[in-house]
């Protein structure tokens, strides 16, 4: 077998999903669909870092929105105002973030216990708060338009083919990142933290050390997300990046399941097609779904990790056995 | 700042300290009992003041208004304990949290659809006209608020100090095995904190609406405020909780008479980061904060 038949074989999964999305533009011509299907890519790169976070170290995070906000003010400021390349500015943007990520996660997670939470929640609203106050960087409430397209080597991906085919080349690239991470020892001494950290410790894991850099990379792929964001619609305001947007994202990824990294996909696709059904009805109903199937995929959870699949066939052959523990169990 | 400047700060700071305080004592009940951060607590805030305010409209006279919008809110904690918490009681305290965040996001669009999107109020309890101390003034409705206060504290002080039962519940705080070794009921504990957690803040909300106003949306800033308050005085710790909850409304309304009012919200998460990073224990932590 040659060294590329059996690579194929090993991630056939993700090679199909590769060519599957790349070649969408081909076939699709729709510029709403493909938009859509683009604004997906980029809430796939959040999820992806916080499937990391919550489903390898089972750690929450209600402030990625602010991380999303970082990176599309980030690049926004950078390029309007001090003429930044955009490719430099996403990854300026990114590394703030993922800096912010450090200084808030390297005290919060040494604690025991659900601190990351809360400390992110703050972040997330100083960061609001900061959008709308500060009006000579931001325009407070106005937001920032007039926000470039990117742009390789004279080439304008402002187009929705284009734009399709880099947001979810990019996302692709994560997806992998993301993959191969969980297969690594990293992956494996983050779920090892996840299930018992005084047993991961005595392995020798530095178990603060390694959520504190999961979390510095949610952070960035969060960042970068918003960036893309901010390139395609050329404009932005603070309210797109507050506490509730944060749940909704923490929501997609536990509505996917947390026990692969493909469970960011489902999740993905639940956040974006779910309100897209719902606005039909009533928009502000979305919400309260989220919010009970949040308790509901708790409950029936029962211990297993599969998102809202798994919990169905869970609940309906449930009787009585427990399962393993669900991540973040302490004992 | 000139010293009336002052005392009216320290006026107002008292007045939302003492939400806090109650809000962060909801919080300490329900940590303490399960070890769950709680993300619905503030919503529990917002629903007393908007059942208090759908119970008024009704033409109820206030204090029955009062009484009902606890009571509502205690069945309703009492029924998300029940059908949410408690089927999740050994599955780890990530899947208890996560069910308190989706309770909270329940809780915030059903207010929203009952009772729509604009801020509502109550009149105050006793008239709107202002007493002055010194220069500065004080609306009748804050004497209420921390007198208010003061009695549920000192009455929960007393509760936990002189009872049995009192006394059960800080046994299950301390070690929830050990205390059922003693033939004390856990799952009636647990309970009782949640009810009782409820009760508190529903009363906080009810108390402040006359003053500060209550939207369906209002209740996300109180959680928060009121968990860094319990943070800042040590969580876990009751007294903390209140001594956190009066600093940190004093602290953020003297940062308003210093900075701006735009940031006043962001003041509270600053200093619940640098407890965070400086004294992870709180102010009095008398609960260990385990280090890894």
């Amino acid at each position: 077998m040659t060294p590329f038949v059996s690579y194929a074989r090993k991630h056939a999964g993700y090679l199909v999903f590769a060519v599957v999305v790349m070649t969408i533009p081909a076939y699709l011509g729709n510029g709403y669909y493909l938009s859509v299907l683009a604004f997906m890519g980029t809430r796939f790169m959040v999820a992806l870092g916080l499937s990391l976070l919550l489903g390898q170290a089972g750690q929450i995070s209600l402030g990625q929105a602010a991380f999303v906000g970082i990176g599309a003010y980030g690049a926004a400021i950078l390029t309007t105002r001090l003429g930044f390349d955009p490719w430099l500015a996403m990854a300026l943007a990114a590394m703030l973030a993922a800096i912010i990520a450090g200084v808030v996660g390297i005290p919060t997670l040494k604690l025991k216990g659900h601190y990351l939470a809360m400390a992110t929640l703050g972040v997330n609203e100083i960061v609001y708060i900061l959008l709308v106050q500060l009006k000579g960087l931001t325009n407070g409430t106005d937001g920032i338009t007039g926000i470039p397209s990117l742009s390789i080597g004279g080439l304008d991906l402002g187009g929705p083919k284009a734009y399709h085919l880099v947001v979810w080349g990019v996302a692709l690239l994560m997806l992998r990142f993301a993959l191969n991470l969980s297969r690594s020892r990293v992956g494996r001494s983050l779920r090892a933290l996840r299930r018992s950290e005084p047993a991961a410790e005595s392995l020798g894991v530095d178990t603060s050390y390694r959520k504190v850099q999961v979390f510095m990379l949610a952070a960035a792929f969060a960042s970068i997300a918003g960036s893309f964001d901010a390139y395609y619609v050329h404009y932005i305001s603070p309210d797109g990046y507050t506490i509730t947007f944060s749940i909704i994202l923490v929501t997609g990824v536990i509505i996917g399941g947390l026990g692969s990294i493909w469970g960011a996909l489902w999740g993905t696709l639940a956040i974006v097609i779910l309100p897209e059904l719902l606005k039909r009805g009533n928009e502000d109903f979305i919400n309260l779904v989220f919010g009970v199937l949040l308790i509901a995929i708790m409950i029936f959870w029962q211990g297993r990790t599969g998102g809202i699949w798994q919990s169905v066939k869970a609940w309906k052959s449930r009787r009585g056995q427990d399962g393993a523990a669900p991540p973040g169990v302490e004992e | 700042m000139t010293f009336d400047q002052f005392l009216q700060y320290i006026f107002s700071g008292v007045t939302s300290g003492s939400v806090y305080a109650l809000t962060a004592l909801g919080f300490t009940l329900i940590f303490n009992a399960t070890d769950i951060i709680n993300f619905s607590q503030g919503q529990m805030v917002m629903l007393g003041g908007m059942v208090a305010v759908a119970l008024h409209s009704a033409g109820l006279p206030l204090w029955v208004c009062f009484i009902g919008a606890v009571a509502a809110v205690v069945v309703l904690t009492i029924a998300f304990e029940e059908v949410a918490i408690r089927p999740l009681i050994r599955k780890g305290v990530l899947a208890q949290i996560i069910a308190t965040i989706g309770a909270a996001f329940v809780f915030e669009t059903a207010a929203m659809l009952i009772w729509g999107r604009d801020s509502l109020t109550l009149p105050a309890f006793s008239g709107e006209e202002p007493l002055s101390v010194g220069r500065a003034t004080v609306v009748p409705q804050t004497l209420w608020v921390v007198g208010l206060t003061i009695v549920i504290v000192v009455a929960l002080q007393l509760f936990y100090r002189k009872s049995l039962f009192g006394k059960a519940v800080r046994a299950c705080a301390v070690n929830p095995t050990a205390a059922r070794l003693q033939g004390i009921s856990y799952r009636r504990v647990v309970l009782f904190s949640f009810a009782l957690s409820g009760a508190i803040s529903a009363a906080a909300g009810v108390m402040i609406t006359p003053i500060s106003f209550m939207g369906y949306s209002s209740g996300a800033l109180f959680g928060l405020k009121g968990f860094a308050a319990a943070t800042l005085g040590g969580l876990g710790n009751p007294v903390g909780a209140v001594v956190g909850g009066f600093l940190l409304g004093i602290l953020e309304a003297l940062g308003v008479g210093v900075v701006s009012a735009g940031y006043k919200d962001a003041i509270a998460f600053v200093i619940l980061l640098l407890v965070l990073f400086a004294r992870p224990a709180g102010l009095l932590g008398a609960r260990v904060v385990n280090r890894q």
